[in-house]
C-alpha cells in the first residue's frame, strides 16, 4: 500500500535526517517504526505526509508511493485526499477550538459528506469521551483525552492509512494500554497504521511488522514478534530485563557490543 | 451633553471604519503571520477604481467594483509575492509589503495627477438631526455597515468550514496541513476578504464627513490608523481588532474637540503605547509583537 523507496531527507543544507530508507506497509498491516531521539522517525512521517517543507526539510533522493501513485511531491492536503492522514507528535490539537470544532477541522479533508458521517459515527464509538466534551476547549482536556482527540480528528477524513507519531508520549502506563487497544481497534476496522514509537514494548505488541531506525538508516527490520524476541531489540529498545542499575549498565555494554559487531558484519559483508 | 453625544456617535462611526481595516489586518496576520503594511494601499486601490468608474456606472456599481478591486489587489499581492517567499522571515515579508505599499501608492497618485476627487458617496455631507442633535450621516451609515459586515464575518468565522479552516491554520499550521486543510486556499481567501474590507472602508473615509478631503495622501495616512487599532486589540485577535478600531475612533473624535486636531493624531499612538505598556500583546491578543 505504502512504499518508501531509497528515501533520503535533509534539513537545511547539511543536516541529513534519513539515508536511503526502504520500507513497505501492507494494506492491512501495522508497521512499527522504532528508534531513539534523532533517529529520523518523525522525519519519515513528515516525508510521507508532505509536511517536510514546514520544517525546512527536503527529499534529496528516493520516492514515496501510495497505491502505486507517487505522493512525495504532493501538497499535504492532497496526500490527505488520497487517504493518508497523520497524527503529529505531541498531539497538537487546536487548543483554542472546541472538541467538536477540532473534529470538524479533521473532517475538512474528507472527500464526500457520506464519508464524513461514517467517520463521525466511528469516532464517537471509539472515543465516547469526546462526545461528552464536545463543547469544551480542546486545550482543557487531559493529555490522554487530547491524544484521543488527535487520533479522532485524524480519523474524521476516513483515512486508509493512519500515521501515528509517538502517541504514547507523556502518557501514564494505563493510558498507553488504552491507546494500544485503540490502535488495534482502528486496524481491525480496516485502516492500515504506521506507528512511530519510542515505547518499543507497546509498539511491538500492536504491530505485525517493525523497522528500527538508527541515525537515519534502517538498522533492523522484520516481523514484530521476531524482533520482540531478538536479543538485539531486547537490549537496544526494550531495556532488557534489568534487575538493577548494574545489570542495566552491563546490558547497555552488551548491546553496544552487539551494535559494533553488527556494523562490522555489515562492513565485511 | 449634545456635543458629547455627537462626538460619541461620530467616534463610533469612525471606529467602525477603523474596525473594518483592523479586522483585515488581523485576518492577514492570523492566516500568514505577515504584518501587512500595504493595507493602506489597498484602501487607495478601492478608492481609485471607484473614482474612475463612478461617473459611468453610478455609485453602487462603482463601489462594488472598487471593493472587488481592493480584494483582488490583496489576492495578487499574496499570490504573486508572499506565497512565493514561503520560507522568508516574517520581517522580510513585512518589509516586502512596505515596498508594495510605496509602489501602489505612488502609482495611484501618478494616475490621479493633481485631482483630489471624492467618490460620490450618497451619504456624504447630508447631516441628519436626531432629537435636536446634528449627526454626520456618513458615520451613521458606517456604523450600520460595519455592524453588519463584522457580524457576518464573525458568524462565518465561527460556524462555516472556511472559518474552521482559518482558525485551525492560524493556531497550528502543521496540524491543519495534516488535516487536509489547503493552506494556500485559506491564505488566499484571507487576503481577499481583508482587501475587500479595505475597499468598503474607503467609501466612508473619502468623504467630507470623515476626512474632509478627497482621495489623497491623507486617505492613506488615515488608513494607517488601523495599524494602532489592530495593535491595541492584539494583532492575533479578531474581536480585539473591532474593539481596537472603536477605541481609535473614539479617541480621535473626542480629542479632536476637547484637545486639538493635531493632538488627535498623536493621541491614538499614545493610547497604543499605554496599552502596550500594560498588556504587551494587546487587549485581547495572545502573542507579543516582536521588536521590529
Amino acid at each position: 500500500m505504502l512504499t518508501v523507496d531509497g528515501l533520503s531527507v535533509r534539513y537545511g543544507r547539511s543536516v541529513r535526517a534519513l539515508e536511503e530508507v526502504n520500507l513497505e506497509v501492507a494494506a492491512d498491516g501495522v508497521l512499527a517504526v522504532l528508534g531513539g531521539n534523532g533517529a529520523g522517525k518523525s522525519t519519515l512521517l513528515r516525508a510521507v505526509s508532505g509536511t517536510l517543507a514546514l520544517h525546512r526539510g527536503t527529499i534529496t533522493a528516493g520516492e514515496i508511493s501510495f497505491d502505486g501513485e507517487r505522493i512525495d511531491k504532493l501538497d499535504p492536503a492532497l496526500v490527505v485526499r488520497r487517504g493518508v492522514v497523520g497524527v503529529p507528535e505531541g498531539r497538537q490539537v487546536f487548543a483554542r477550538m472546541s472538541v467538536e470544532e477540532n473534529l470538524r477541522a479533521g473532517g475538512l479533508g474528507a472527500k464526500t459528506s457520506g464519508e464524513r458521517t461514517a467517520a463521525r459515527v466511528r469516532v464517537r464509538e471509539l472515543f465516547p469521551v469526546l462526545a461528552e466534551r464536545a463543547d469544551q476547549r480542546a486545550g482543557l482536556l487531559s493529555g490522554g483525552e487530547q491524544q484521543m482527540l488527535a487520533i479522532g480528528r485524524a480519523l474524521m477524513s476516513g483515512p486508509r492509512l493512519l500515521l501515528l507519531d509517538e502517541p504514547s508520549l507523556g502518557l501514564a502506563p494505563q493510558l498507553v494500554g488504552r491507546i494500544a487497544s485503540v490502535i488495534r481497534e482502528i486496524h481491525a476496522q480496516g485502516t492500515a497504521v504506521v506507528l512511530v514509537e519510542q515505547n518499543a514494548t507497546m509498539a511491538l505488541q500492536v504491530a505485525d511488522y517493525a523497522v528500527a531506525l538508527e541515525v537515519g538508516r534502517v538498522a533492523l527490520s522484520g516481523p514484530a514478534p521476531e524482533l520482540a524476541a531478538s536479543d538485539e531489540v531486547q537490549h537496544l529498545y526494550l531495556g532488557g530485563h534489568a534487575e538493577s542499575d548494574e545489570q542495566a549498565a552491563r546490558d547497555r555494554q552488551e548491546a553496544e557490543r552487539h551494535r559494533s559487531g553488527r556494523r562490522l558484519a555489515r562492513w565485511t559483508a | 451633553m449634545g456635543t458629547f453625544f455627537q462626538l460619541v456617535v461620530n467616534g463610533l462611526g469612525k471606529g467602525a471604519v477603523y474596525a473594518l481595516l483592523a479586522l483585515g489586518f488581523v485576518i492577514i496576520f492570523k492566516a500568514t503571520e505577515v504584518i501587512n503594511f500595504a493595507h493602506g494601499s489597498l484602501v487607495l486601490v478601492g478608492g481609485y477604481i471607484t473614482v474612475i468608474t463612478v461617473d459611468d456606472l453610478g455609485f453602487v456599481l462603482a463601489a462594488a467594483l472598487g471593493i472587488a478591486a481592493a480584494g483582488v489587489a490583496a489576492l495578487l499581492i499574496e499570490r504573486l509575492l508572499i506565497s512565493r517567499a514561503r520560507n522568508a522571515d516574517d520581517f522580510a515579508l513585512a518589509l516586502l509589503t512596505i515596498g508594495v505599499d510605496v509602489v501602489i501608492v505612488e502609482d495611484v497618485f501618478r494616475r490621479l495627477g493633481t485631482t483630489v476627487p471624492y467618490l460620490g458617496a450618497p451619504w456624504d455631507a447630508a447631516p441628519i438631526t436626531v432629537a435636536g442633535v446634528t449627526l454626520f450621516r456618513t458615520q451613521l451609515v458606517a456604523m450600520i455597515v460595519g455592524l453588519v459586515l463584522i457580524s457576518a464575518f464573525f458568524l462565518a468565522f465561527k460556524f462555516t468550514n472556511w472559518g474552521i479552516a482559518m482558525r485551525a491554520q492560524a493556531e497550528n499550521r502543521e496540524a491543519a496541513a495534516l488535516m487536509g486543510i489547503r493552506s494556500s486556499r485559506v491564505t488566499a481567501t484571507a487576503w481577499l476578504v481583508a482587501g475587500a474590507l479595505a475597499g468598503v472602508a474607503v467609501l466612508f473615509i473619502v468623504t467630507q464627513d470623515f476626512s474632509g478631503t478627497g482621495l489623497s495622501r491623507s486617505t492613506h495616512a488615515i488608513a494607517f490608523a488601523a495599524f494602532p487599532a489592530a495593535v491595541i486589540g492584539g494583532l492575533d485577535s479578531t474581536a480585539g481588532a473591532v474593539v481596537g478600531g472603536i477605541v481609535v475612533g473614539l479617541t480621535q473624535a473626542l480629542t479632536e474637540v476637547y484637545v486639538s486636531i493635531p493632538f488627535a493624531k498623536v493621541a491614538v499612538f499614545l493610547v497604543m503605547l499605554l496599552v502596550l505598556v500594560i498588556k504587551p500583546s494587546g487587549l485581547f491578543g495572545t502573542r507579543e509583537l516582536k521588536r521590529v
